[in-house]
């Protein structure tokens, strides 16, 4: 039995040539619009590697002899502990809501998508505002029982594995979902006809299946807390992230700062090729669903089970942090709400929507590209264009405004051999710049999504397409889309809502007057003001809700 | 090929009138919204000069600044701790500015030696204690809290926040590297905890009895005690019998490509005057650094101090040796 999954996941015709062979469209000019879209992308992250021609010696040395060994244990750490709770919670919550019917079942099933619109270092925040010594929870405790020393130090390795957890397993959750509501159950009935309990059924046949989606999920979620800054840094807790900040502010040393996030690149790149050839010659091409599937209905104590699970999750990840907030913001909403607020919501809504807009559309023509022609080239420009996301948010945000001051020198310069006529600076400050800079930074986070559902379409589709006399166009648009469409709009929704969040880019490029809510958060922040911070976060947390409902919606109304 | 000229000559209008409009200044700030927009408004009612600013920390800010260079829009770099002035002078993006205004109302050790920057508030970093397990007649200086008496009664802010780095830089500049590790080491042998996020967290961790003192900027301090009047936390100024609290600058530079120097110039003497001054402190409850001016009431009931006159640009150059040092020493 143990060759089940294999003989299922083999099936179908190998993919290596592309669909181009077969399909008669014009593949050189779909692979010269990715390579543009790619070039773009990878600049910021290029300029970043050049920091390898200024020598540093010093600061790595430094480093090596003082904090460095420590940085990377702790760094594997959190990359073990989020890895492994995202997979754990985003998987199982998946499973659960898809599969089994509970009460709470529909609500679970969007809501606990919600906890996507709280930033990270804000659910650290509140984490650490509640449940340190200081806190009410410890402050309790030491009320009733004298002593709170035996309560677990939020402020440590656990604290920080927990926190992101919560805040990033919906990354997990969101893409197994999609992914489990399309493979629908038959596969799953395949594997019980043919001798599996259902654990097993659960075990070898549906999560291999899932295993893009879950394999992208769970990069995301590492790559964003590889990334992370400010969660880690209100803990306390140093890592790798820690020594690229401190090279550079506290050292100095913008090229060892930039050394250190290339190195990190560099590990990125080298887990997600693996992975992808750790996956083999394996394919996960899903059958069509047809019609609704009936959910197991849980009875008695498993379903109540079910539901206290899920309402924990959403307790913690969403309804504490954004109780607290709120009461947060209702002390300081008479001194700081205003009409200005109306504004920042309205900016911060726009570049969401215009980023989720222009990123998707990349990420779709990239993704494509890769399927018309999958050779070495495309795959790698797609891989260097995804990388970005692992960057430390301003070490990227500095390299997106080096290449773009490079490129509009390089313009104004054009122009005046040209024609003679002098102008400033046309990207940076402007609106074009930022709505690129999210593209360099996000493109990892539409590309997930879109890529993981292209591998869940048989090719034999296009085929079939194509013998019944589509055209081309007919092909992407009337097959190709509408299968991709959970996929495309996981990838907006994503995109929409880290944009909102998104604060090292938005801060450096933004045109005047451009503030958003996170920009707002910052305001307050960085004098320590976090109180003070809850009413543009939790503006923000509801602008947040707008993209999530959208997607519930969409989703609801298909199945 | 006309068309396209014509497109490209109002695209180079468009830029040009966005960037270089004419009675307008552009100023990057790392001191934030709430504390400089009621400052240049209130300069705009009183000259009609315009105002851009865009906001950032200070790091991403010095390299926009770099990579922008003779393009750049700004006229005016305003950001907080010495140590940043200096490296933006450092680095090429401030140019000098000899004005006599500037020098009589700016004290000599809170301005670049070379005039490319000027502090305009003075923020102290100074001891806090619980006045209920801590009596003041216990305390004396910085470099005594690594007594063994504050054993576990000790807490810190982190050795990431510059404050500290410029805090323990100024601590180099008087005691020399050895002297200086040996005090930091036996400050992180008495700490309660792992170093906080921020001076406020700190604060609470002693209000809550988890330590007994700890340093943090008197600001925090002023807008905890507002919150809750009559706390049982007070300020000490230590160090009153040598070199005096250590002291630091948030302040603002002319940039190397201003656009519109003089009138940076006139707005960067305006900022120093006596009449901008306590707009420019008390909102944020720092001292001014014009010795004309008072502090706000609420802040000067602190108490009056004797404070560290070396020149602050001392936290910039000794600022790499301060972070390698605290590294060693195991200050997290």
């Amino acid at each position: 039995m143990s060759t089940t999954t294999e003989d299922i996941r083999q099936s179908g015709p190998p993919v290596q040539t592309g669909i181009s062979d077969w399909l008669n469209v014009n593949v050189r000019l779909w692979r010269l619009a990715s390579f543009i879209v790619a070039a773009i992308v990878a600049a910021p992250i290029l300029v970043v590697t050049l920091s390898w021609f200024t020598p540093a010696g010093d600061v790595w040395r430094h480093l090596v002899q003082t904090v460095l060994g420590g940085l990377l244990l702790n760094t594997v750490v959190l990359m073990l502990g989020v890895g492994g709770g995202v997979f754990l919670l985003g998987a199982g919550l998946a499973w659960l809501t898809t599969m089994y019917d509970f009460p709470g079942r529909r609500l679970f099933d969007w809501a606990l998508m919600l906890p996507l619109a709280i930033p990270a270092y804000v659910l650290a925040f509140v984490a650490v505002a509640l449940l340190d010594f200081s806190g009410p929870v410890q402050g309790s405790l030491r009320a009733i029982f004298g002593s709170s020393n035996w309560f677990p130090p939020i402020r440590s390795a656990g604290g920080v594995v927990a926190v992101m957890v919560l805040a990033f397993y919906p990354y997990v959750y969101m893409l197994a979902r999609a992914a489990f509501l399309a493979q629908g159950r038959r596969m799953l009935e395949t594997g019980r006809v043919l001798g599996l309990s259902p654990r097993a059924a659960f075990l070898r046949v549906a999560l291999p299946m899932a295993r893009p989606a879950l394999a992208a999920g769970v990069a995301l979620a590492l790559m964003e807390a590889l990334a992370d800054f400010g969660a880690v840094a209100i803990f306390n807790y140093d890592t790798f992230t820690t020594a690229i900040y401190k090279s550079w502010l506290g050292l100095f040393s913008l090229p060892a700062a930039a050394q250190l996030a290339s190195l990190l690149l560099l590990f990125v790149a080298v887990a997600l090729i693996g992975e992808r050839q750790l996956r083999g010659r394996a394919r996960y091409h899903a059958a069509l669903r047809h019609g609704r599937d009936q959910r197991y209905r849980l009875a008695g104590a498993r379903a109540w089970g079910a539901t206290a699970v899920c309402a924990l999750v959403l307790l913690l990840a969403f309804i504490i942090p954004v109780g607290q907030l709120f009461s947060w913001a209702w002390e300081n909403a008479r001194i700081d709400l205003d009409a200005r607020y109306l504004r920042f919501f309205l900016n911060t809504v726009a570049l969401g929507a215009a980023a989720a807009i222009v990123t998707t559309f990349c990420a779709l023509l990239l993704a494509y590209t890769y399927r018309l022609k999958p050779d070495r080239w495309v795959a790698g420009a797609v891989r260097f264009a995804t990388l970005g996301y692992a960057l430390p948010g301003s070490v990227l945000a500095v390299g997106i405004m080096v290449s773009f001051v490079w490129l509009d020198r390089q313009f104004a310069q054009w122009l005046q051999s040209l024609f003679g006529i002098a102008v400033g600076p046309l990207l940076t400050g402007s609106l074009i710049a930022l709505l690129l800079a999210y593209g360099v930074r996000f493109m990892a986070v539409a590309h997930g999504p879109i890529d993981s559902s292209f591998e869940r379409i048989k090719p034999s589709l296009w085929q079939a397409a194509r013998s019944l006399g589509a055209s081309n166009r007919e092909i992407l648009w009337r097959v190709s889309i509408p299968l991709l469409r959970t996929g495309l709009l996981s990838a907006a929704l994503l995109v929409f809502v880290e944009v909102m969040k998104e604060l090292p880019a938005t801060l450096l490029l933004r045109p005047f007057g451009w503030d958003t809510l996170a920009t707002r958060i910052f305001e307050m922040t960085s004098e320590g003001q976090w109180e003070r911070a809850a009413l543009p976060a939790l503006t923000l947390v509801l602008a947040g809700l707008i993209p999530v409902v959208m997607l519930v919606r969409r989703s609801s109304s298909q199945s | 090929m006309r068309y396209l000229k014509s497109i490209l000559l109002s695209l180079a209008m468009l830029s040009s009138v966005t960037a270089f409009a004419a009675d307008e200044l552009v100023v990057y700030s790392a001191r934030n919204e709430q504390l400089i927009k009621p400052l240049f408004d209130a300069y705009t009612a009183e000259t009609g000069t315009q105002i851009k600013f865009i906001t950032d920390k200070e790091g991403p800010l010095l390299e926009r600044l770099r990579a922008e260079g003779k393009n750049t829009p700004a006229d005016l770099l305003l950001t907080v701790d010495a140590g940043n002035l200096w490296l933006a002078a450092k680095q090429g993006v401030l140019a000098p500015v000899n004005s006599k205004t500037l020098r009589t109302n700016i004290p000599a050790h809170l301005r670049d030696p070379d005039n490319r920057w000027f502090g305009l508030s003075v923020r102290a970093r100074t001891i806090v204690y619980s006045t209920e397990r801590v009596k003041p007649e216990e305390l004396s200086t910085y470099e005594a809290l690594g007594d063994a008496k504050w054993k576990d009664r000790l807490c810190l802010r982190t050795s990431k926040k510059v404050y500290n780095q410029s805090m323990v830089a100024m601590m180099i500049a008087r005691h020399g590297e050895a002297k200086t590790e040996k005090i930091v080491k036996s400050w992180v042998a008495n700490l309660k905890t792992e170093p906080f996020p921020d001076d406020t967290k700190l604060m609470e961790a002693i209000l809550a009895g988890q330590c007994d003192v700890g340093i943090v900027n008197t600001y925090y301090f002023g807008r905890l005690e507002k919150k809750q009047p009559g706390l049982p936390l007070a300020l000490f100024w230590p160090n009153q019998k040598d070199r005096g609290v250590h002291v630091n600058v948030s302040g603002a530079g002319v940039t190397t490509h201003a656009k519109h120097r003089a009138a940076a110039v006139k707005l960067l003497e305006w900022l120093s005057s006596e009449k901008a001054q306590n707009l420019f402190a008390d909102e944020n409850m720092e001292y001014p650094a014009n010795p004309k001016n008072k502090p706000h009431a609420s802040v000067a009931a602190w108490g009056k101090f004797k404070q560290d006159t070396i020149n602050v640009s001392k936290a910039g150059s000794l600022q790499v040796k301060a972070v390698m040092l605290m590294d060693r020493a195991g200050y997290k």
